[in-house]
């Protein structure tokens, strides 16, 4: 009898152990990934929390993260973060730079930060941005409000990549208006609707001392240098009102779906279509814009032009893109794209989607399978923009091959590590 | 008698007259929510609570509850400036929408002022119309 209760107390014992040890467990999990999901084997810190409206983001050779914020925060519009203590949790926090913006890159020894109309480079000292040698190379560029971010890349041969989204949806007479007609040739592609290209040394270029690179682009907001092959990605908004504008052509679900949020790589000289044409990832075929004659089968003039590298579902906002160029991460990661995605608010009526990353398997700037979702769990409860708890906006890598997230809601940035 | 039997009609018409709002006010909103579904929802949401930095929340601000012709010139002329509410820019431009009807605009205000956790007076037609009357031709 006695070893029954022995027995007994053992089972409890064990029970009690392993309930406590899940407990804390599932507890440190939680806070570990803070608040995300990601796959087996990676680990989430918050290197920072509640900087404000976290939009892209740069590390440097010393591991300092610069986070380029769309709101001002105590005057700063451009954050720098230091681990002191090696944790991952930022325990020194600076900011410089009196202006909001989203693009942000280090590049050949200069940090580069974008407003929405102009770009300013800053020299590093042993990794290090100088604010007090803050440099305008660009200005004077379209900030209509809409879709003005200037997100920026480099190629590292002296050229900086600069992303003019157009200050419209599809070019119509009326923005956004139903039934208002679409302009043909639509102006704005003069100054907007692609990415410019600038020198990175030469002081306040703009439209006359730049080159448009690649057109119709209707907006761009993550863009990167793909190393491997030495060329540019871009991941672009697909247009908005396709079922609330021509409900006789397209039911509510297509509306939803339609058209493709994409990855584009882009060569000099390129032209996507924008206004005219627009991506179905169902067809898989560019099609010509209903405000242009569209029916939603028709191509017309989009046949010619160049398809994505990556179709993604309507509405999603890929905000960020990255290159995994480092050996931190399996090998699979290896040249993938990591992409982040905003969340959407064009699907309403129908439920919300994105809020998350997803990573492309590529291999010399091919996809070699199907995206899958990275990290996830962002938007918490709610799929609603303005109840999701985080928006994931910008990506960036680590000297030690980190990925770092961040979101544009609350301004959370992450920090995700692998070991075996 | 004759003072009770007045008393009595005025009552009724009072009556009357309350039930009459509360049935105009009923249909006012069934109608505003077909507007508010076609024209107003993809940026400002079903439940009215808009998207950060872009398209502005309709919820308990001074735009929705305060001066209706105001109001009402907000979907005539539409919008293209960034406001703030609550610590929150918002900066989409919104299309004029001077080609629905005065009563849709009237029915339009009076659903979104009396939902999403609004409750202010109804929009009338006749406000409307005085208001688009100000427009420039």
């Amino acid at each position: 009898m006695k070893s029954f209760y022995q027995i007994l107390g053992a089972i409890g014992l064990i029970g009690l152990l392993a309930f406590t040890s899940e407990f804390g467990k599932g507890k440190n999990r939680i806070s570990e990934n803070g608040d995300i999901t990601i796959p087996a084997g990676f680990k989430a810190v918050v290197v920072a929390d509640n900087v404000g409206n976290a939009r892209h983001l740069t590390v440097s050779p010393n591991g300092d993260v610069y986070v380029k914020l769309e709101r001002l925060k105590d005057g700063k519009g451009i954050l720098r973060l230091r681990d002191n203590n090696g944790d991952g949790q930022a325990d020194d926090i600076t900011g410089f730079g009196n202006y909001v913006g989203t693009g942000i890159a280090i590049s050949n020894g200069f940090l580069y930060a974008s407003s929405n109309s102009e770009v300013f480079r800053y020299k590093m000292n042993n990794g290090v941005a100088d604010s007090a040698t803050a440099e305008r190379i660009v200005q004077g560029l379209v900030d209509r409000r809409q879709h003005n971010s200037k997100s920026i890349t480099l190629d590292n041969k002296g050229n900086i990549y600069v992303n003019i989204g157009a200050p419209s949806n599809a070019c119509q007479e009326r923005d956004r208006q139903k039934g208002s007609k679409g302009q043909d040739p639509c102006p704005i592609l003069e100054t907007a609707g692609g990415i410019w290209q600038f020198k990175v040394d030469k002081p306040n270029q703009s439209y006359a001392e730049g080159s448009r690179y690649a057109t119709g682009l209707r907006n761009v907001v993550g863009l990167d240098w793909n190393t491997e092959t030495n060329q540019l990605f871009v991941t672009q908004h697909g247009r908005d009102m396709l079922f609330q504008h021509y409900p006789e052509l397209f039911n509510e679900e297509q509306g939803a779906e339609l058209p493709s949020e994409e990855m584009l790589q882009v060569s000099q000289g390129d032209n996507f279509g924008w206004p005219y044409c627009y991506y179905d990832q169902i067809k898989k075929q560019k099609l010509l814009n209903p405000e242009y004659g569209g029916d939603g089968k028709t191509a017309g003039r989009c046949e010619s032009i160049k398809k994505p590298v990556v179709a993604f579902p309507g509405h999603i906002g890929p905000n960020g893109l990255l290159f995994y160029t480092g050996n931190q991460f399996p090998a699979k990661y290896k040249n993938g794209a990591f992409v982040a995605f905003h969340g959407s608010w064009n699907r309403a009526p129908r439920p919300q989607e994105g809020y998350f990353v997803v990573f492309v398997p590529m291999k010399n700037g091919k996809a070699t399978g199907d995206y899958e979702i990275f990290a996830d769990g962002f938007a918490g409860e709610f799929k609603d923009p303005s109840k999701a708890r985080f928006r994931p906006c910008g990506l960036a890598q680590g000297p030690d091959g980190s990925l770092y997230i961040s979101d544009d809601q609350k301004g959370r940035i992450w920090k995700v590590t692998y070991s075996k | 008698m004759k003072k009770i039997i007045l008393t009595a009609t005025g009552f009724t018409l009072i009556v009357l007259a309350l039930a009459q709002t509360g049935n105009t006010l009923k249909a006012s909103m069934d109608r505003g929510k077909k507007v508010y579904d076609t024209y107003c929802l993809a940026c400002h949401m079903e439940d009215g609570s808009g998207v950060p930095r872009m398209n502005p929340t309709l919820v308990k601000t001074k735009w929705v509850l305060g001066d209706k012709k105001t109001l009402a010139l907000i979907v005539l002329n539409g919008m293209d400036e960034e406001i703030e509410i609550d610590g929150q820019n918002y900066s989409n431009p919104m299309a004029p929408h001077d080609f629905l009807k005065d009563q849709e605009i009237a029915d339009v205000l009076t659903y979104i002022r009396n939902s999403f956790g609004n409750k202010a007076t109804a929009v009338t037609a006749a406000e409307v119309k005085t208001a688009r009357a100000t427009l420039k031709k």
